[in-house]
């Protein structure tokens, strides 16, 4: 081509000839190229489709080939009858894939438009989707009807990332009177899919146990997913079913509880903040385990929703926290028994008597009893159902503290227990090693006063007192379990039979004696219950009088008891929290236990009370959320991005309550007034109760 | 060319019609079994159009050298002329307009430039003096000729077609024997510039499809999404394909544009590597046969007019197999005789024409002895 190229001076050496040399050059050129690619592309195209055939093979099934996971159905959660406290029902369901959505906005107005979801919902639902790790489904709505499902099914190529589906959701019939026992379900989070690496936990539709017996009981109700392999197009439309392989329900879980007793126990708080255990005495069953008030788990399963949230962390009875294994609170005069007991394995004569003169001076302070004109003599029996502070700041002074605190571990003070729930705080039983260990200080007498009392350092939760409860009445070290499983043989008997027997009967004068619970009287003939009171105080005398003012600051009211009092067949006991005292809280252990005996005559009594309080704890709870959504609006602020988040918050607020107990255990208490009849108003339920018919006893006197 | 067989019929360059015909029946299957596994609505309309046009092929054919060397001019007039008015009428509209409706026929000016260019460049360099090949009089004059359409099909915009009539003006200036440090100059000077044009030049998706290109593993659900599918229908092809009307990528729509741009990759799927090597055989003999021709004709008209139209047939083929197999950004351009659409079909069978044309001239007056 060089020849073509040359100008020299203008002068051209182009001719026919080299043109036709240069067009025949240039063609081979041309062809070369063209030979060249059309070389390149067959070995490109042999490259692609042999080489890497396998590879290609693979993409285009995973292509074709859609394989979806079926979550399992979970398993039931029954009671001790097995009716279910946890069952599923099939629904239908949306959710939102973030990875597979490009502009979820857009989406979320489509789905608006036929879900009518408010405000609160959307803005929680975007949240969720901005926060999910974009592979894990976030719930838009569950429980629509056949209509709303269809219209999003129609329309899916336009919605992409949208999966409605046909499944099972969580569904817990009595609602909120479970809601810390059995927890809840929802999705599982990008942590606990770190965890445990498995396809299903970000399965649309599946939800994993979140608290309470749902997530200790997760790899047993779980049950084996099922798994669907259908052709699909590139829009996501399914062609046709490959291959289907049917889920497998997890294994049932059937507790110990009695599903109506729960729900009755729990309705029964009332406005009330506390809870109620019963415990089987033959067997250690916990047949109930109720603490108000409370959340609703089947509104849960999607997330918690703001406003739910809101409503649920600003209220100051902390529906959040489970009170059974959370709640820690002096156990007050409830501990007398257990003391007792303390004192006859010392081998006090529980004839020996000590005056009350209204006070007894131990160094050089003088403790009071809550009787201020005193109780004249008293012996045991009397200290008990008397509730006389004196008789046991006189025999503790003599025995010590340690017999005592042995007794009290002994009874199920200060123990964790082997039961399946996610924690359980122990409280705290003082003694002279523990006050030097944890705040390097001597043993005073006055710590052994207050502990004696159930005040001080003396820390306890409602499972323990009813734990205690039990122990005391059958004097067997019975202990307490949530799965129903054959009876145990609890070993031979802790404590002498005369011994077990002495305090029953003086228990049972606490409610049908001269005792101070009189009004806890079972209105059914043949049985009677035995019980004993407690009041505790909560801050300084200077703060409040414990009875009125501002709630924070009165007393709890605490009740343990058994029936039948002569042969134990259930325990249990009830707390109150800043009930203004133990008038509070037998009430309630008396309906349970009527209810418990004869359910008819349990539920009149109810009737009559949720007519004045307005409902059943369902209804006031979601009468309580629609008035707190309309006053709280577009402003409620969002929930913490992960559940853990709350639940910890909630356990560590419930350590924060913890400790302003410890705050006053310095201070000399002065005991309440341990009767409910001494002036002030008796609580809503006390009118049913019948008057108490005094039994004679050996001191004649009575409570008033 | 026995007795049985009329001459005029026997006379046709059946050693590239027959390869021809063949590849337009496969592209007819593969379209058949893109359109679902139905003659509707790709594969008959397909093979009705190849019909009509390589009637007008033959018509072509009976054309002399005179006669299309006199039309050169005004056909290339006549064609920029419509393409203004194209421009025109899209900004009378508002927005992009690249065809004129004239009644039952959709025309589409851009599509007849491509051929036209190639026939005016041959008339021009024929008519230009031998010696003045080397100078500026060879470059200017040809120059405004390609580029004074390119910008218009720039502008509408259709970057594909305007880089084929580029393509199809610059074979035909190199073959016409133009200095070689000219297009060594030019080749330069388009490395420098295309930085330039690429972020300046180019609309955002057109860089995104380079950009997709270079690494199309980056978004595969967006822009590298058709390259990605279009390998995976080849390489899950194998080596004999899944078998006709088998193919999951074309039928379940993964693939996008089955029966036009992405036609090789549905035929690659189902007919394999055997299909593939079938096909670019053809094209292989279709395109020697082309440059054959050319080779063979005795002036610098009808060798530059069949070069150039050969040259023209190839620009289609391997831009769109370099994009099917990931070799080549995105560019809306269809495989010739294969891909479903009439403007493919009318600008490749009319090279295809005049290619017949030029054979049936040379065949006419043989070129003398002495040649190589």
């Amino acid at each position: 081509m060089r020849r073509l190229g040359k100008r020299k001076g203008g002068a051209d050496l182009v001719s026919q000839t080299t043109l036709t040399n240069a067009f025949d050059r240039r063609t081979f050129f041309i062809g070369s190229v063209m030979g060249g690619l059309g070389t390149l592309l067959a070995v490109r195209m042999g490259y692609i489709a042999i080489a890497e055939n396998e590879k290609y093979k693979l993409e285009s099934e995973s292509n074709r080939v859609n394989l979806s996971l079926i979550p399992p159905r979970r398993g039931w959660i029954l009671d001790r009858n097995g009716a279910p406290l946890a069952s599923n029902r099939a629904d239908f369901r949306v959710d939102i894939i973030p990875d597979r959505t490009p502009d979820p906005d857009r989406t979320m107005a489509v789905l608006n438009d036929i879900l009518k979801l408010d405000d609160n919902t959307v803005a929680d639902v975007k949240k969720r989707i901005k926060e999910a790790a974009g592979f894990q489904p976030v719930e838009i709505k569950s429980g629509i009807d056949y209509e709303q499902y269809a219209a999003i099914s129609v329309r899916l190529p336009d919605l992409p990332g949208v999966v409605p589906q046909r499944g099972f959701s969580r569904f817990y019939p009595t609602g909120p009177s479970v809601g810390h026992l059995i927890g809840y379900v929802g999705p599982a989070n990008a942590e606990e899919y770190e965890e445990e690496r498995n396809a299903l936990l970000i399965t649309p539709g599946y939800k994993i146990g979140k608290d309470g017996l749902e997530k200790v009981f997760e790899q047993e109700l779980r049950g084996v997913p099922g798994a669907r392999r259908v052709e699909v197009t590139a829009s996501g439309r399914i062609l046709r079913d490959l291959e289907t392989r049917d889920d497998t329900q997890g294994d049932p879980v059937q507790l110990t509880i009695d599903g109506p007793l729960q729900d009755y126990a729990a309705r029964r708080i009332g406005l009330e903040s506390g809870s109620v255990v019963v415990m089987d005495c033959l067997t250690g069953d916990v047949m109930c385990m109720a603490s108000m008030p409370s959340f609703d788990p089947n509104s849960f399963s999607a997330g918690i929703g703001r406003v739910e949230y809101g409503m649920l962390s600003q209220d100051d009875r902390v529906p959040l926290r489970n009170k059974v294994l959370k709640g820690l609170y002096p156990p007050g005069s409830t501990v007398k028994p257990m003391v007792s007991m303390a004192f006859l394995k010392a081998g006090l004569d529980p004839d020996e008597s000590v005056f009350c003169g209204g006070g007894l001076r131990v160094g050089n302070r003088v403790f009071r009893c809550w009787k201020r004109g005193g109780h004249g003599r008293v012996d045991m029996a009397k200290g008990i159902y008397q509730s006389c502070d004196v008789y046991f700041y006189h025999f503790a002074q003599r025995i010590g503290m340690d017999p005592i605190a042995a007794m009290a571990h002994r009874c199920g003070m200060g123990e964790e227990f082997d039961i399946p729930v996610t924690s359980q705080f122990y409280g705290t039983v003082p003694d002279p090693a523990w006050k030097m260990k944890k705040y390097g200080r001597e043993w005073q007498a006055f710590d052994t006063v207050n502990a004696t009392i159930g005040q001080g350092y003396m820390l306890a939760n409602p499972l323990q007192l009813a734990v205690m409860s039990a122990r005391i009445a059958t004097g067997y070290h019975i202990e307490p379990r949530m799965v129903k499983k054959k009876a145990v043989d609890f070993g031979t008997a802790d404590f002498s039979q005369e011994h077990v027997e002495y305090v029953r009967k003086a228990m049972s004068d606490v409610v049908n004696g001269p005792g101070t619970a009189g009004r806890a009287r079972l209105p059914i003939d043949d049985i009677l219950m035995a019980g004993k009171t407690g009041t505790a105080q909560v801050v300084g005398l200077n703060l409040s009088n414990g009875k009125t003012g501002p709630w924070k600051y009165r007393d709890h009211g605490l009740f343990i008891f058994f029936a039948p009092f002569d042969k134990p067949r259930y325990a249990g006991a009830v707390v109150i929290e800043h009930g203004g005292g133990s008038g509070s809280a037998y009430p309630i252990a008396r309906d349970v236990m009527t209810f418990l005996f004869d359910p008819a005559k349990g539920m009149e009594a109810l009737n009559a009370l949720e007519t004045q309080w307005g409902g059943t704890a369902q209804q006031r709870l979601d009468r309580k959320y629609r008035a707190f959504a309309a006053a709280a609006g577009e402003s409620v602020k969002a929930v913490p991005a992960r559940d853990e988040d709350i639940f910890d918050q909630v356990e560590a607020e419930a350590r924060v309550a913890v400790r302003r107990q410890e705050a006053i255990a310095d201070e000399v208490v002065t005991p309440r007034t341990e009767t409910s009849a001494s002036g002030s108003t008796p609580p809503p339920g006390a009118a049913v109760a019948p008057a108490p018919a005094p039994t004679p006893t050996p001191t004649g006197s009575t409570a008033e | 060319m026995s007795g049985i067989v009329p001459a005029p019929i026997a006379r046709q360059p059946w050693q590239m019609l027959a390869p021809l015909c063949l590849l337009v029946g496969f592209g007819g299957l593969v379209l058949y079994s893109a359109g679902g596994g139905g003659w509707e609505p790709y594969a008959g309309s397909h093979l009705i159009r190849f019909s009509v046009f390589l009637i007008m092929a033959f018509v072509m054919t009976r054309f002399g050298k005179p006669m299309v060397k006199f039309l050169a001019y005004p056909i290339y007039i006549i064609i920029v002329l419509l393409l203004i008015a194209v421009e025109t009428m899209g900004a009378i509209n508002g927005g992009s307009q690249r065809w004129i409706n004239l009644g039952p026929i959709v025309l589409q000016p851009s599509e007849l430039m491509k051929p036209a260019i190639v026939l005016v460049l041959a008339r021009f360099y024929d008519d230009l003096p031998v010696g003045m090949i080397p100078t500026w009089r060879a470059l200017i004059p040809a120059g405004l000729m390609i580029g004074f359409p390119m910008s218009l099909v720039l502008l509408q915009p259709d970057l594909g077609t305007s880089l084929a009539i580029a393509f199809g003006g610059a074979v035909t200036m190199l073959l016409a024997g133009l200095p070689l440090r000219w297009f060594i100059g030019a080749g330069v000077a388009a490395m420098a510039i295309a930085p330039l044009a690429f972020f300046f030049g180019l609309q955002p998706y057109q860089q995104r499809r380079v950009f997709t290109f270079l690494d199309p593993e980056s978004d595969p659900l967006g822009d590298g999404y058709h390259i990605t599918q279009s390998k995976i229908a080849i390489g899950s092809g194998g080596l004999t394909g899944k078998g006709f009307n088998e193919g999951s990528q074309s039928h379940l729509n993964y693939l996008p544009e089955p029966h036009t741009d992405f036609v090789f990759a549905t035929m690659a799927e189902e007919w394999g590597f055997f299909g593939g090597l079938l096909v670019l055989g053809i094209f292989a003999i279709i395109l020697r046969w082309g440059l054959a021709v050319a080779r063979h004709s005795n002036d610098r008209f009808a060798k530059l007019l069949a070069a150039g139209m050969t040259a023209t047939i190839f620009f289609y083929v391997a831009i769109n197999l370099m994009m099917v197999m990931g070799l080549a950004p995105v560019v809306g351009i269809p495989l010739p005789f294969m891909s479903h659409g009439g403007s493919s079909m009318m600008t490749n069978m009319i090279c295809i024409g005049a290619l017949m044309m030029v054979h049936r001239w040379n065949r006419k007056a043989p070129r003398s002895g002495i040649h190589r």
